[in-house]
């Protein structure tokens, strides 16, 4: 959000004008309640609220309900809202936002490197996602490793340093899981595996040598730190979720093997063919963060990528999330992935949580977002229509109470529409005078 | 889409099952018909007889014999057409072998015909086919100075001869970055210099061919002098502010007919390309902002029409996945980001069409007309609804719900 985005947020809310974010600047949350009365709310936990009352304190939910039934604080400010849609803010299991990357070219397993130290938090690809409703992130490096490093669980605030935007557990350490990938773009050159079965003895080897380190540190010995398998460590003991790009239907199976035999949790990611294993991956009891693009093909393996994947794995009783993948679709249109897989026969209710709380699920932060529920964090979407439609824009993306998407300011749209200017990385200080800019 | 669905919908539209036995009529009709030529008709029915269009009006006026196979759908519209695509030559896969969109061995190869890599057998036809498209404009794709040739041709046939309508429609070309190498050009300068400098060589081939002693033919000036003859439009792919006003500066030294494409910074030289006369294949509404068109914008498409600079929309080169896109889907966002519908839908049919220069032939329901029709379920922009059917030249090529 920028100068006149921050302009038009002081004129609406003078009672805590001076806690509202500056461009780049992280945010305290608002401690005067904001009351959005007369919206649809979509909770996702519970049914649709028509004519509702959306309580935001202290960047979070406080409370929800009907206007009839749900009194406003006094001192609230009141936004009348009536005729939009309100729904959780979009959690994203999937994305490159920010131009990250972990492992490099020298091996194929890099469990110690970190897409943290990598991300440009001034990206405009972060304005982007926020344009398209979406709060929360999982940052992921690429998929040219079996192992290409350790990911980022994200809040999209408008922040300035890459520290702004990250979520703490409930231990204080970095939320984030860890990407793996099998299929064809793990497969290169030496010291990369040329083959599938290559592929998976490398994964094995790797994480027996981190049983053995686990056992150790178990057994009171004091080996020499090994940052790789202090992280695999963290996946052995199921703290830290491997999130696991895979699409041929025998790649997929290659990870819930995998994953039986090591006792890690994991998320499948893309899942071009889960439509064929379906009933596999729902005996296995493993969720499922799946993408839609507008054509199959362009690599062998995503050859029967099919906009009907979400609807064969709802089906079968498997959890589903959607994802951008972004760059390879766009944050912007993060809701049309869920209007897609509704076109090819999934249902509604089951579509809109691929996109909120059976995101959130899959980064285990189901407690603190993904729905509206009192208690849980003020990210949410203001969408002038029904969330599946193509008509509907995302009008604001609130995030811990906290408005960093207006579509009605100039700047903000130049994020959500392009034009001039959209490619720049966003101007960190307040120097920048957007009058005599070319923008 | 499963069975079951296809089953549900085949059910509720009343779709016969069975092919027709004399194949040569087929009666479309729809809740509303857009004909592209006139205001949408309510309760509209199209005629195909051996191909072309013989009847299109209110069911009310157009007295049907009956027996004839019927397809019926909520929306009916002329079968789309997709301004520019390398389907054919570029393959579903992104391997060698399947990848004909472009040479690289030299920068400038107008002399590549795209009949001779087409294959109109590629899985990615079939799959644009069942979203309603039924014309692409396909071949040489952008990334070298000039790449070669276009043809124009129908989404069906099992030759390239018989999917074709136009089999010489345009040659391709790229400025900026898209057209630089290791070797030469290796600036944007290098590169406009040495298109010069062939152009001019060109035009004194052809007045040498013309004369008393004619040189020996050169299938690379020959295919120049034919752009220099305005027989076919140089389409440059181009996306710079800057680069867009080289292309039209070009256009005007060489009085070259010029189609620009992609153009994602064509909102900053309205009034220029409105001057020029130039038509714009305007870039995939969805295209990806970074590199040279990371200030596109969603909303150029409306920018175009309210500076009434003639535009179609495309569903342009996917070196990745999506391996296409899909020009139903491109002018559905282009009309979410304000572009009015018919405006929309006009960028994928009649608009596309006119500035392909096939718009006597198809692009609009209208009597003489090929006998193309994309059915839908519904508004055929919104995400959730479907295409159900598709028609070329009065044969139903697709009847999946897609």
């Amino acid at each position: 959000m920028q100068i006149t985005a921050l302009l038009a947020v002081l004129a609406l809310f003078p009672a805590y004008a001076l806690q509202a974010a500056s461009p780049g600047a992280p945010q305290t949350r608002p401690s005067t309640p904001i009351a959005f009365v007369g919206a649809r709310l979509v909770p996702i936990e519970g049914p649709p609220i028509e004519n509702g009352v959306l309580v935001v304190r202290e960047g979070l939910i406080a409370r929800i309900g009907p206007l009839d039934s749900t009194p406003i604080p006094a001192g609230a400010i009141v936004r009348d809202v009536a005729g939009l849609t309100i729904l959780p803010g979009l959690v994203d299991t999937h994305s490159h936002i920010g131009g990250g990357g972990a492992g490099d070219r020298s091996a194929p397993i890099q469990p110690e490197v970190r897409i943290l130290d990598s991300i440009n938090p001034l990206s405009p690809s972060f304005q982007r996602a926020q344009a398209g409703g979406i709060t929360t992130a999982n940052v992921m490096p690429g998929s040219g490793h079996l192992l290409s490093g350790q990911t980022l669980y994200l809040k999209l605030r408008d922040g300035r340093t890459i520290d702004d935007l990250l979520i703490r557990t409930s231990e204080g350490t970095i939320a984030g899981g860890i990407k793996m990938a099998n299929g064809t773009n793990s497969r290169r050159d030496p010291p990369f595996p040329g083959t599938r079965a290559k592929s998976a003895a490398l994964v094995r080897q790797r994480f027996v040598e981190a049983q053995a380190y686990v056992q150790k540190l178990a057994n009171g010995d004091e080996p020499e730190r090994d940052l790789g398998l202090e992280a695999l460590a963290e996946v052995l003991s199921r703290k830290r979720v491997v999130h696991h790009h895979t699409h041929r239907h025998d790649d997929i199976l290659t990870v819930l093997r995998l994953a039986e035999e090591f006792g890690f949790r994991v998320v499948l990611h893309h899942v071009s063919d889960g439509w064929k294993v379906a009933r596999e991956i729902a005996a296995a009891d493993v969720p499922c963060s799946i993408i839609v693009v507008d054509s199959p093909g362009g690599k062998l393996e995503a050859r029967d990528v099919s906009f009907s994947t979400g609807k064969a794995l709802e089906d079968a009783g498997v959890r589903v999330a959607f994802h951008t993948d972004d760059w390879i679709t766009d944050s912007r249109l993060f809701l049309r992935c869920a209007a897609l897989g509704v076109r090819a026969g999934m249902s509604r209710d089951k579509a809109l949580a691929a996109v909120t709380l059976e995101a959130a699920r899959m980064l285990d932060l189901d407690d603190r977002i993904g729905s509206l529920r009192v208690g849980k964090d003020a990210d949410f979407v203001l969408l002038d229509g029904d969330p599946l439609s193509v008509y509907t824009r995302v009008r604001e993306t609130w995030i811990e109470g906290v408005r960093v998407f207006d579509r009605s300011a100039d700047e903000d749209r130049l994020w959500a529409n392009g034009g001039f200017g959209a490619g720049d990385e966003r101007p960190p200080v307040c120097c920048f005078d957007s009058a005599t800019s070319t923008r | 889409m499963s069975a079951h669905a296809v089953l549900a919908a085949l059910a509720a539209l009343a779709f016969p099952l069975a092919p027709s036995t004399a194949a040569q009529e087929l009666v479309v009709r729809g809740r509303v018909v857009y004909t592209m030529a006139g205001p949408p008709i309510q309760n509209g029915v199209v005629w195909i007889r051996d191909g072309k269009i013989v009847a299109v009006g209110p069911a009310a006026d157009i007295e049907l014999p009956s027996g004839l196979e019927t397809l019926s759908a909520a929306v009916v519209t002329p079968g789309l057409v997709d301004a520019h695509s390398v389907v054919g030559l570029a393959g579903w896969q992104n391997l060698p072998h399947v990848s004909d969109q472009l040479e690289n061995s030299a920068p400038i190869q107008p002399e590549l015909d795209a009949r001779d890599a087409y294959n109109p057998r590629e899985l990615l036809i079939g799959w644009l086919r069942g979203f309603g498209v039924t014309t692409i404009h396909t071949g040489h794709a952008p990334g070298a100075l000039v790449a070669g040739q276009t043809l124009i041709a129908k989404t069906r046939g099992d030759t390239v001869e018989e999917a074709l309508i136009v089999p010489h429609a345009m040659v391709a070309a790229t400025l900026g970055p898209g057209a630089l190498r290791d070797d030469a050009p290796g600036t944007r300068s290098k590169a406009v210099a040495l298109l010069r400098a062939e152009l001019i060589r060109a035009r004194a081939y052809d007045a040498k061919r013309a004369g008393d002693e004619p040189p020996d033919r050169d299938l690379r000036l020959e295919t120049l002098a034919r752009v220099l003859r305005r027989e076919l439009p140089l389409l440059v792919t181009v996306h710079r502010s800057h680069d867009i006003q080289t292309a039209l500066r070009l256009a005007r030294e060489f009085e070259l007919e010029l189609v620009l494409d992609g153009a994602a910074e064509c909102y900053l030289l309205l009034d220029e390309i409105a001057a020029a006369g130039v038509p714009v294949l305007l870039h995939p509404t969805m295209a990806r902002a970074n590199g040279e068109t990371e200030n596109l914008a969603m909303d150029t498409a409306l920018t175009l029409a309210t500076a009434q600079i003639p535009f179609a929309l495309q569903s342009g080169y996917e070196p990745y996945v999506p391996k296409t896109r899909v020009v139903l889907f491109e002018a559905a966002i282009a009309c979410a980001w304000g572009l009015p519908f018919e405006r929309a839908l006009a960028s994928i049919t009649i608009d596309a069409a006119r500035i392909l220069g096939i718009d006597a032939r198809l692009g609009s329901l209208e009597v003489g007309k090929d006998g193309d029709v994309a059915l839908f379920d519904g508004d055929p922009f919104e995400t959730t609804n479907h295409c159900i059917g598709v028609v070329i030249e009065g044969e139903v090529v697709s009847r999946e719900v897609r």
